[in-house]
């Protein structure tokens, strides 16, 4: 067999090819040839192979089947077997996968090798991809050459210990003697990995952080030796000496003088010091003021210091340099919190910044800009951050948007002047406000009261312009459908009332549903909002006829919609006004704005489409009026006497919060049910689903009782414990008859305190046969949730012998543990 | 396959959690999108390893000419800079000192140049294993190993000593 082609060989060559199936063709050819070299078992080839092999993954090909080639490379003693064997490794094993515990034994013996460069690599490789078996079997290893006086070995280990303590936190203890004199050092190389290696111990474990503060009067002597010194040639950086072990013990005073006043202090001289004298003519000057900056911001420094530190990030702003001005921008975004006055004073400058010409620099300066505006700056802000607003790029717009809404709301210093400014993101970057803006907008306007007429007329005119912009189109909708009127009766007094008819609004809202540019969204609001208009307008018929229309659209939102309003049109005309009055003020509950409006009247819409209002009070039908009078009026509350929730909910207690809150009317009137029967509450469905049975008496371990005996009707109240709710009681009512004769248009009523709810389901039949052959059941459910006790007055009616009887009853002696 | 790409986005984020390291990963890739070289400092699989080079790249290769060298991805802040036809690309922890990383990423290209002398994208295209060892002796797990340049091309120059022609 020839000789596996060199590495620098096959790159020439797949460099060579024109197209990517050229390529692959080549790289297939190849990984044939080098698999079945692996197969071979050669020695001397392996490392060329596997070298191809890393070459042909870098380019995206998969190679893993070069895994195992790799351990073999590093179990070999050629030192250039090792190096790409460890390359390898790092390449292509992972910690996830269970051929990289193989290396293990491997790593072992290299980082006892007498080699250093062997050693290297084995550190190099625990400490680059170690997993936390691997760093646990081979601390031990790593600690012994922590302490070496071998430099190139001791940098090398300070490293990996700073990944084994990574991996394996507990490790952190068994490092913490060599860690005595590493600073004393005089290798920079070794410095600079000790003190990251004492940094990474601090952060981790606030004993060890304590336990180093010890230090800090020694790395403010090396720092200051590092600024003092001349001259050196190894380890100048633009006439900065060593400006990475700079910042490096920048931060590790950070980290020890965070909260410590002793510490602080000790270090404020020399973060003056070099606060005051770097060189800030290149960039690496400006990286070490810098981090000096973040340090002084960070722990307990003299006021002095801090205000000095504000400067140079100030000074960083006007710097030429794009990457100082980014650098400053974001510094100042995390400082603005605590320092706030300190940064207003740099308000210009920042403002200024959002003229800049690049984009990261752009974003950081909305930022900080809105985190700047207060109360007493807002107008100008705001004139300055809508003007941004209006050619800033696209993918700021949403963004900015947000921020404008968010800043308006907490120091708008008007009302005019709020939605004047909602009005100015409206229409010159509507298409980009986030959806959740609308609900918070449409809460934010409803509770404008003096201002909706202004509003609906802007809005309106708006719509005139452009009704590409969805956010503004569905805001001003719902608007026109709410303020219609204030918008035809001419009545703005903020501005030149418009002269509009019925019809112009009419036309305006049709054509949002025919448009194409109109969401399925848009739709919905732009139909809700006719509807709306058809108690607020004359033009009722034009309404019926668009609102018929879409009963048959192809749009399954706007066909509901459509014949649900229908409905509303037809059987429940008398109900159609109270539906859709004016809407009551939304209580808002977070300031952030959920996506959800709260109604106050207990109907909770998660989505953006408008909700349906819940059947307000309308008079009680005749039944619940006569038990009302009968029963004197206000200490009970009348039954429902149906098995169809007065409304939908979508949970049981939702549905039980609203009983309370309403009064019922004691008919079958069912609201507008924009929900399904299966969205009924369990509540309900309990009742249904399970008939009460006489036999049921002992379920519960309740008593039975006779409620009412008289004239030979006897009525006796089972009861049961309804099971997912403790609070609630299930009654069973048993009607029996012990005259001669049938009791026929049997009707039981009953009513309960007003902390009781009752829910009254439908009797088993309405005739209670004479000489007890048989009983009248029906089921009566009783919500209890503070276990007062029962109550309750019952009504009967019935036809016996052919004359009416009616009779009153109180029943007091439910047993206690029907109601406790 | 969306509860997979669901897990491999949250693991991807735990990932790239903070932690206390520094560099996350250094990329190296011409102005065509050809990958050089990848040092990754945390664990990720090859998918994750794939999605976050093909990120940086439309990220990177997307900006104006005189842009900042900075910009906000995910957690991360991404350091590059343009060496010719290189550019040099690294993603670092929120709290990172940015302009300093400026100065590890010319660091390394100094590196480079001493070592080919007069480097160019040819001579780490054909000596991509090569560029790797530089690196390992300048950085480990994301931080810096050794400061003075002097030192660095020692060790490799001896290291070099120790291969066996092959």
């Amino acid at each position: 067999m020839p000789a596996p082609i060199r590495l620098r060989e096959l790159i020439r060559t797949i460099r060579t090819a024109r197209t990517q199936a050229e390529e692959r063709e080549m790289i297939q050819k190849e990984c044939a040839a080098i698999r079945s070299s692996f197969r071979e078992e050669d020695n001397t080839y392996r490392c060329r192979n596997v070298a191809k092999l890393l070459y042909m993954h870098m380019l995206g090909y998969p190679a893993h089947f070069g895994q195992l080639e790799c351990l073999k490379l590093i179990a070999s003693q050629k030192f250039t077997d090792k190096r790409i064997g460890y390359l390898g490794a790092m390449l292509l094993l992972d910690e996830r996968q269970d051929v990289h515990l193989l290396m293990t034994n491997c790593i072992k013996n290299d980082l006892n090798h007498s080699t250093q460069y062997v050693q290297g690599l084995a550190l190099c490789t625990l400490g680059c991809m170690g997993s936390s078996e691997m760093c646990r079997d081979l601390a031990g290893e790593v600690e012994k050459l922590l302490k070496t006086s071998n430099s190139y070995l001791r940098k090398k280990a300070a490293l990996c210990a700073v990944h084994v303590i990574r991996k394996v936190p507990e490790l952190m203890e068994m490092f913490l003697p060599a860690t005595k004199n590493l600073l004393s050092e005089k290798n920079h190389g070794v410095l600079h990995t000790s003190v990251v290696l004492l940094t990474e111990m601090c952060e981790r474990s606030p004993d060890m952080l304590a336990h180093f503060r010890k230090l800090v009067p020694q790395l403010v002597r090396i720092l200051k030796n590092l600024i003092m010194s001349g001259y050196s040639p190894e380890h100048d950086v633009s006439g900065i000496s060593d400006p990475f072990l700079q910042v490096r013990i920048l931060r590790l005073l950070r980290i020890l003088g965070k909260g410590d006043d002793d510490s602080s202090e000790a270090m404020n001289d020399i973060l003056a010091q070099v606060a005051t004298n770097t060189e800030t003519s290149k960039n690496v000057g400006n990286a070490i003021l810098y981090e000096t900056v973040l340090t002084i911001m960070d722990i307990k420094s003299e006021s002095g210091l801090r205000v000095l530190a504000i400067n140079i990030l100030g000074r960083f702003l006007l710097n030429n340099d794009k990457n100082i001005r980014y650098v400053a921008l974001t510094s100042l975004l995390k400082t603005v919190q605590t320092d706030h006055n300190a940064v207003q004073r740099h308000r210009s400058t920042i403002v200024d910044c959002l003229k800049d010409l690049d984009v990261s620099i752009k974003r950081r300066a909305m930022e900080l800009s809105f985190a700047l505006v207060n109360g007493n700056n807002i107008r100008g802000m705001m004139k300055e951050l809508l003007y941004f607003l209006d050619s800033c790029d696209p993918e700021f717009k949403a963004d900015c948007a947000s921020g404008v809404f968010l800043a308006a709301e907490k120091y708008a210093p008007s009302k005019r002047w709020h939605i004047d400014t909602i009005m100015r993101v409206l229409t010159t970057a509507g298409s980009y406000v986030r959806d959740d803006s609308v609900p918070n907008l449409i809460q934010l306007i409803t509770n404008s009261v003096e201002m909706h007429a202004y509003t609906v007329q802007r809005l309106y005119k708006a719509l005139l312009d452009d009704i590409s912009q969805q956010p503004l189109v569905q805001v001003a909708s719902w608007c026109i459908g709410e303020y219609g009127d204030l918008l035809v009766s001419g009545q703005c007094e903020e501005e030149e009332p418009i002269q509009v008819t019925e019809d112009e609004v009419l036309d305006v809202l049709e054509g949002l549903l025919v448009s194409n540019l109109s969401t399925p969204v848009t739709r919905g609001y732009a139909l809700t909002a006719i509807m709306k208009l058809s108690t607020r307008f004359t033009s009722v018929n034009r309404i019926k006829k668009v609102v018929s229309i879409y009963g048959s659209s192809i749009d399954v939102e706007l066909q509901q919609r459509a014949v649900e309003y229908n409905a509303l049109f037809k059987k429940y005309d008398h109900m159609r006004p109270a539906l859709l009055e004016r809407m009551p003020i939304m209580e808002k509950t977070a300031s952030n704005g959920p996506t959800e409006i709260v109604q106050t009247n207990g109907e909770a819409e998660p989505s953006v489409v408008e909700a349906k209002h819940p059947p307000p009070v309308t008079q009680p039908t005749n039944q619940a009026n006569d038990l009302l009078d009968l029963l004197g009026g206000n200490d009970v509350v009348p039954v429902i006497q149906t098995t169809v929730p007065a409304k939908p909910a979508s949970a049981g207690g939702e549905l039980l919060d609203l009983l309370g809150d309403l009064s019922l009317s004691g008919g079958p009137a069912p609201a507008p049910a924009t929900s399904v029967p299966s969205s009924q509450p369990a509540f309900l469905l309990d009742g249904l689903t399970s008939p009460p049975l006489f036999n049921d008496i002992a379920a519960a371990g309740i008593p039975p009782m006779t409620a009412y005996n008289k004239n030979g009707l006897k009525i006796d109240f089972t009861f049961e414990r309804a099971n997912p709710n403790p609070n609630i009681a299930v009654i069973t009512i048993h009607a029996s008859n012990s005259t001669e004769a049938d009791m026929t248009d049997f009707v039981f009523q009953a009513a309960v305190p007003k902390t009781f709810q009752l829910q009254l389901l439908s009797p088993s039949s309405n005739v209670v046969p004479a000489l007890n052959q048989g009983t009248v059941t029906q089921v009566i459910r009783v919500l209890n949730p503070q276990k007062q006790q029962l109550r309750m007055r019952i009504k009967l009616t019935y036809t016996h012998k052919g004359s009416a009887v009616q009779d009153l009853a109180e029943v007091n002696n439910f047993p206690p543990q029907s109601w406790q | 396959r969306q509860v997979n790409e669901c897990k491999s986005v949250v693991q991807c984020f735990l990932l790239f959690h903070p932690l206390y390291l520094q560099m996350r990963f250094l990329l190296l890739f011409s102005r065509q999108g050809k990958l050089r070289l990848q040092k990754w400092f945390t664990p990720l699989t090859d998918r994750e390893k794939k999605k976050v080079i093909r990120d940086m790249m439309m990220l990177v290769l997307a900006r104006q000419p005189r842009s900042c060298n900075f910009l906000q991805w995910r957690d991360l802040k991404i350091v590059y800079k343009r060496y010719a036809s290189l550019y040099f690309c690294a993603g670092l922890e929120d709290k990172d000192n940015e302009l300093l990383a400026l100065e590890v990423l010319h660091r390394y290209v100094e590196l480079l140049d001493k070592y080919f002398g007069n480097v160019c994208e040819l001579d780490i295209i054909f000596n991509f294993e090569k560029a790797y060892f530089i690196l390992d002796e300048f950085l480990m797990g994301g931080e810096i190993l050794e400061t003075s340049k002097l030192a660095v091309g020692v060790s490799l120059e001896e290291a070099d000593t120790l291969q066996e022609v092959y």
